[in-house]
């Protein structure tokens, strides 16, 4: 993408409560029209960022630009963005389409414009004639929907989402992430998504930044975060990662530089197996075996100290061949190239 | 061969027995309070009812035991009508005041004050209900006594020509403020107060801080965040204080008493007719018009909406 101006602009922005740093010197670029995820542990600062964008908080230091104009004293009602709560934050005194019309009422659109309007959003997140039940008649996801349309409607330019699919349950969340996705490309606005959920980071983003510790640890599209993971953080949050350090990495590749492998980059062959060129090799034991249903988790204790965890698709393998693999002395491989080097935080 | 289990103790068997049959337990939990609620007050609200449909005899002084309807046309004569009309607008004037006085507090409270300071402010609230009320009452009398400290400082800050302009206000004025019904109204807003304060902080803890955001987040400066979100959801706090206060003002003698003149109101009118004057009839007339009233009142806030988010 080659647009000049980004949506959201975070220029060496911090926040603190106290001596918490909850926001650690971010600077970060949102471009106009991508699906941007903000993916970290609770308390990594995503959220505060979120606010930060919102103007429901406000920066310690730095600069936010919205569209290249500076925000960072606006109060909410001056900013082109719409928020989806966590919550919802449904007003319960009013029917949906009155939560739905409540921003184009403050604006003074007119009241047939209004109700156009809001049936038509009404109809993009798929309730429509649900327009005069009051928000407690109806169910979590419908809810979801409701708070989708009533910041959709608005057309902001930026529109942010609390981990707004946090309390549904897994297959009503699975299918929400798909419909988000797709009404984000239909109204083309910038999505802005909070979540702690890398599995729905990864389904969902354009783009994503990995947050540890109020401090933005790697920016970069779903594949290259999960292939390339900057940090040992970034290898351990985003999928599951093995971390090889110190001696054991010096046994495995020959220098003790600190590397991260993917589980189910790796391979389980029988003690002795044949190493070809730009193939690693670890003999080891295993020490544990997880059945799965689709694939089998094996903790394999390595001779050199330390240990491997390998995932395996369970193909032709039944649970009961898996179980008697315990204890069964095995040589891990996997293709070097795989090796990824990483950064650690002292 | 089966040997019988030792018998569970009596207390565990009761339990078991009330376990198994929740009606049951919740009907001995209940009977109690609603024997009380249901005899005593209910009961004896009955029994007013039926007093006000007879009738005093004016010769003997004894209550005619028989149905009429003429205790009511004694209660619609031009004087009574004064003082239910004088009592009910003293109600409602102390009652959007307080409801104005107590809602910047209950605001703060509910959200802004730290845990420490919210307790602090409770204390606050509540201090005054722990001494007598006839105290402060009195109290209240010396403080806005002419010689009294409020006419002191008013004095001083050159206000008493402001002061005597109001006391000149007829129907509300008097001599001094402490013998006028601005000086009773002022003592009702102070005495009442507490009962508007927390029922409006219960209601505005419980409008989540999301909301409030929400609203801003769509475009609504705080004054319309106001008026569109806290207010309708703190309506039901507002309607619970302002029964409490409404209520409380229309029922009571003593402020009347101390601070009023010759002027009656509603407290004092029941007062006089069941005491002194032995008409039970006339005086259970006077108490149907405060509940009738907030019959009205609840009916006339339901209809607004005032309910609606409970």
């Amino acid at each position: 993408m080659t647009v000049s101006i980004p949506a959201v602009r975070f220029s060496r922005v911090s926040r603190s409560f106290g001596d918490v740093r909850a926001v650690d010197d971010v600077s970060l670029d949102i471009l106009d029209g991508e699906f941007f995820t903000l993916l970290g542990p609770s308390g990594s600062g995503k959220t505060t960022c979120l606010r930060l964008i919102a103007g429901f908080d406000h920066p310690t230091s730095g600069r936010i630009e919205l569209h290249g104009v500076e925000v960072s004293g606006l109060p909410p009602y001056e900013r082109d963005v719409n928020t989806v709560f966590q919550d919802y934050a449904l007003f319960p005194h009013m029917s949906v389409a009155q939560n739905v019309a409540y921003g184009l009422m403050i604006k003074r659109v007119p009241p047939h414009e209004r109700a156009a309007r809001v049936a038509e959003m009404l109809s993009l997140v798929q309730l429509p004639g649900l327009g005069d039940r009051r928000p407690a008649q109806l169910s979590g996801g419908q809810r979801q929907r409701v708070a989708l349309a009533r910041a959709l409607v608005n057309h902001p330019r930026v529109l942010l989402l609390d981990e707004p699919l946090g309390a549904l349950d897994l297959k009503l969340r699975q299918q929400m992430q798909l419909e988000l996705k797709a009404i984000q490309q239909q109204v083309g606005i910038t999505f802005v998504y909070v979540t702690h959920d890398q599995e729905e980071a990864l389904t969902m983003s354009d783009r994503l930044g990995v947050f540890n510790a109020g401090r933005l640890e790697q920016v970069g599209a779903p594949a290259a975060v999960y292939e390339h993971p900057a940090t040992d953080f970034v290898a351990g949050f985003v999928g599951v990662s093995n971390l090889v350090s110190g001696a054991t990495a010096a046994a495995i590749t020959g220098s003790p530089e600190t590397f991260t492998i993917r589980p189910e980059k790796i391979l389980i062959g029988d003690a002795g197996t044949t190493v070809y060129d730009g193939m690693c090799a670890a003999d080891g034991r295993i020490q544990d075996v997880v059945y799965l249903g689709a694939h089998t988790r094996y903790r394999v204790a390595l001779a050199q100290g330390g240990e491997l965890t390998v995932t395996q698709q369970n193909v032709e393998a039944t649970s009961l061949d898996v179980q008697a693999a315990r204890d069964r002395p095995v040589r891990l491989l996997w293709q070097r190239a795989h090796n990824r080097p990483v950064t650690t935080r002292p | 061969m089966i040997s019988a289990a030792p018998a569970p103790p009596v207390t565990r068997r009761i339990s078991t027995y009330l376990y198994r049959r929740p009606a049951l337990a919740l009907a001995l939990l209940l009977a109690p309070p609603l024997i009380w609620l249901g005899v005593v007050y209910l009961g004896s609200l009955f029994s007013l009812l039926v007093q006000s449909f007879f009738s005093l005899d004016g010769f003997t002084g004894q209550v005619v035991r028989r149905f009429t309807l003429s205790t009511y046309r004694d209660l619609f004569t031009p004087a009574n009508v004064d003082i239910i009309l004088r009592t009910s607008g003293m109600a409602a004037a102390v009652t959007v005041a307080a409801a104005g006085a107590a809602f910047p507090i209950a605001y703060y409270m509910a959200r802004y004050a730290s845990p420490r300071k919210k307790a602090l402010l409770y204390l606050a609230v509540l201090l005054p209900l722990w001494s007598s009320y006839l105290v402060r009452v009195y109290s209240w009398k010396l403080i806005l006594a002419k010689e009294g400290i409020l006419n002191w400082f008013v004095t001083h800050l050159r206000l008493d020509s402001a002061v005597q302009w109001a006391l000149a206000i007829p129907g509300i004025g008097g001599p001094s403020l402490s013998v006028s019904l601005l000086g009773m109204f002022i003592v009702f807003v102070y005495v009442w107060l507490p009962y508007m304060i927390l029922p409006i902080e219960a209601a505005l803890e419980r409008v989540p801080e999301s909301l409030i955001e929400a609203s801003g987040d769509l475009g609504a400066r705080p004054v319309e965040t106001f008026r569109r979100v806290v207010l309708p959801l703190a309506l039901p706090g507002v309607v619970a204080g302002s029964i409490f206060t409404f209520s409380l003002t229309l029922g009571d003698f003593i402020v009347p008493y101390v601070l009023g003149n010759s002027a009656l109101f509603i407290g004092q009118a029941v007062l006089a007719h069941q005491g002194t004057a032995g008409n039970i009839p006339l005086a259970a007339a006077f108490t149907v018009v405060p509940m009738v009233i907030m019959g009205g009142y609840l009916l006339a806030a339901k209809r607004a909406g005032a309910f609606d988010a409970l």
